[in-house]
């Protein structure tokens, strides 16, 4: 969805969707979010548009981009897949899933598959810790995933 | 078989994201889909969860008698469970026909006040939030003055269960106390600590209890009385469930008349806003939450001030956890002297636990505080999932010690666990099972602080890259006596040169493992 009807250039959309938030105390958290939503990531360029609306300096919000693992610089694949590697994960082998993950898609975590369908990460627990491990595929949590299932998920998106 | 009809039938079936994480959305799915062949009329309601997370997804269907349960379903099991009848409450003679569910065994040990309505709601139906009893709180609140609501909820002895175990009412007291003309109530909904759940389930299963939670505090510290106080609920973007759930909630509350201005006709003036959080397990801590609510890196504050006095903005701000505000439109419901005949010690009321890990019944416990742990793993939680023995239960999150089981008959009281060198947290109990290696769990508590560590304190820091360095020289055998004194070493300076529970903290489940599991480390103990 977007707020801008995808017309103008990059800046002119940032600015647009920064403005749409700007009355918000402390925005530019709200703002990262919605800018990251609109365009798949937070680029170089659209800092100085952010930092101009908001009246903050680009060092403040280059720090603030760089502080959240959510704020990704570079672009993800189609679909992002991130493995829960807390403890109640891990005691039902989610250690043991994440290397089988790894070998399945031939990258690490923070990588993305060569045909970009993929980016693999890990997250510090999604609040399923009783049906774990937990996997979390495009946005949506999949609990007690094995090894057969992973492949299954990842079968879904190809 | 002779079984009263319910027309339409009324069936429910969780939406909350751990039984959404098994099929519950496929399971409902095929349940309209073949009511829909057989030409029954029946009305699908998409509930929070029980809680009894290993009978996921958790059909009920309402009867005379009341609801019964099946579980767990699989979306191919549901032709055949339709046509044995489950629509009309049959019992199928299955394993997974479970019969009342108010009746099981799990349902009946537990003390449900905070989460009496989660997995019974339609946690989007603000009809429902009031034919199950809710408001009653709130309008309780608003016949007394904010000095004695205080009151009520320093009476009932609640606690923060966010995990530091701070008395709430104190807390609410100092911030009406603090004269301002504009206030802050904010809702620390980043649940980051692995093995918990409990704030993320109610927010998903009955998010009008916290709204009504919030809207008492924002009367208890003055809103009434010439501040203006405004209300924010931090979510952590891993919750997106119930981050949905909580925005439709407020917006529901907002057309009723429950949030904005002349609140169930009276003079109070409160609004909510949710605030989506970025993947930063800091932001759990109060004052890096306070950062990120104000636009900035989730860096730690120095306390004093305290938040009450100057947090949000500078301004007087109570911050607390989920479980801490949904407790109290109950306490004032009831009254505090009723919540504090509930629990052990300074341990007043009764806690969410949460069962996680390698756990035959996982999910959430609400009992009052002084059961033990062997209570909660074995006995409700059925030991491991395996089937193996247990081997270490790790209670209070990332930051929590691991205890071993010969700790098993702890009562669950925030001071009888301070004082076994352990601590209570938010309530997470990970059950891990004989092929647990302990010095990897500690390397990861170590790994963890330094993926997660704010970098405000050097010791957490660059103490917690040091502190992985040196358990893993310890694993490959090199000089293991002499570098575990330099861990301990390197813990108690984290201990006592962090500002925050991340630093100083994480030499619990350090400490604790290489106390317990000392083989694990190389070493006889």
């Amino acid at each position: 969805m977007s707020v801008t009807g995808e017309v103008g250039t990059r800046a002119d959309r940032v600015r647009a969707v920064t403005r749409a938030h700007e009355q918000r105390r402390g925005a530019l958290i709200p703002v990262l979010h919605a800018v990251q939503h609109e365009f798949g990531r937070i680029a170089a360029e659209d800092l100085p548009v952010i930092a101009d609306v908001l009246n903050l300096a680009i060092a403040e919000v280059h720090g603030v981009v760089t502080f959240y693992r959510d704020f990704r610089r570079a672009p993800a694949g189609r679909a992002i897949v991130r493995i829960c590697g807390a403890e109640a994960c891990q005691a039902v082998g989610a250690t043991t899933l994440a290397g089988h993950a790894r070998d399945r898609l031939g990258i690490g975590f923070g990588e993305t598959t060569a045909d970009g369908t993929v980016t693999l990460d890990e997250v510090f627990c999604l609040g399923n810790c009783a049906l774990g491990p937990s996997v979390e595929v495009a946005g949506r949590v999949y609990g007690r995933v094995g090894p057969d299932r992973f492949d299954g998920l990842l079968g879904d998106l190809r | 078989m002779n079984v009263p009809t319910v027309n339409p039938a009324r069936v429910f079936v969780p939406r909350d994201a751990a039984a959404r994480s098994v099929g519950a959305d496929e399971v409902a799915e095929r349940i309209a889909a073949v009511a829909a062949l057989a030409g029954r009329e029946i009305e699908l309601v998409r509930t929070g969860s029980r809680g009894m997370l290993w009978l996921e997804p958790l059909v009920e269907v309402a009867t005379p008698g009341g609801r019964v349960g099946y579980g767990p379903v699989t979306p191919e099991a549901v032709d055949g469970l339709v046509a044995a009848g489950i629509l009309d409450g049959a019992d199928t003679g299955a394993p997974t026909s479970l019969g009342p569910v108010e009746d099981l065994p799990w349902m009946r040990r537990q003390q449900r006040l905070t989460f009496a309505r989660v997995g019974v709601v339609d946690p989007r139906s603000a009809d429902d939030h009031e034919s199950y009893g809710g408001n009653a709180g709130l309008r309780a609140a608003l016949d007394r003055s904010p000095d004695q609501v205080v009151e009520e909820v320093v009476t009932s002895g609640l606690r923060g269960r966010g995990g530091a175990g701070f008395p709430t009412g104190i807390k609410w007291r100092t911030v009406l106390g603090a004269q301002d003309e504009l206030k802050f109530v904010c809702c620390n909904a980043d649940e980051g600590d692995s093995g918990t759940f409990a704030d993320r389930m109610l927010m998903e299963g009955d998010p009008f209890t916290l709204i009504e939670g919030m809207t008492i505090a924002a009367h208890a510290v003055g809103a009434t009385e010439g501040a203006a106080v405004e209300g924010y609920v931090y979510i952590r973007s891993e919750y997106p469930d119930a981050i949905e759930t909580m925005t439709a909630a407020i917006e529901a509350a907002r057309a009723r008349g429950w949030l904005g201005a002349g609140i169930l006709g009276s003079a109070l003036e409160f609004d909510l806003h949710v605030r989506v959080g970025a993947g930063a397990y800091i932001c759990g801590e109060e004052t890096s939450m306070l950062e990120s609510l104000e636009g900035k890196r989730g860096t730690v504050r120095p306390k004093p001030p305290i938040p009450a006095l100057a947090g949000l903005f500078g301004r007087p701000t109570v911050v607390n956890n989920v479980l801490s505000l949904a407790a109290v439109p109950w306490i004032l419901a009831n009254g505090g002297a009723a919540y504090a005949r509930y629990g052990m010690g300074r341990s007043r009321g009764t806690s969410v636990f949460q069962l996680g890990g390698n756990i035959a019944r996982g999910g959430i416990v609400e009992t009052a505080f002084g059961i033990t742990l062997r209570a909660l793993v074995e006995d409700l939680g059925g030991g491991t999932g395996s089937g193996r023995p247990v081997r270490a239960i790790q209670v209070g999150g990332p930051l929590g010690s691991y205890l071993p089981v010969g700790q098993l008959d702890l009562p669950m009281d925030y001071e009888a666990f301070s004082e076994a060198g352990a601590l209570l947290g938010h309530g997470g109990v990970v059950v891990f099972d004989d092929t647990v290696d302990m010095s990897l769990m500690a390397r990861f508590a170590m790994r963890f602080c330094a993926e997660e560590s704010c970098g405000k304190c050097t010791p957490c820091r660059v103490g917690a890259v040091r502190g992985v360095e040196t358990i893993d020289r310890i694993r490959a055998g090199e000089e293991p006596t002499k570098n575990l004194l330099l861990l301990e070493d390197l813990c108690e300076l984290m201990t006592d040169g962090s500002l925050c529970a991340m630093g100083g903290l994480t030499p619990m489940p350090v400490r604790s493992a290489v106390k317990h599991f000392a083989h694990d480390f190389g070493v006889t103990p």
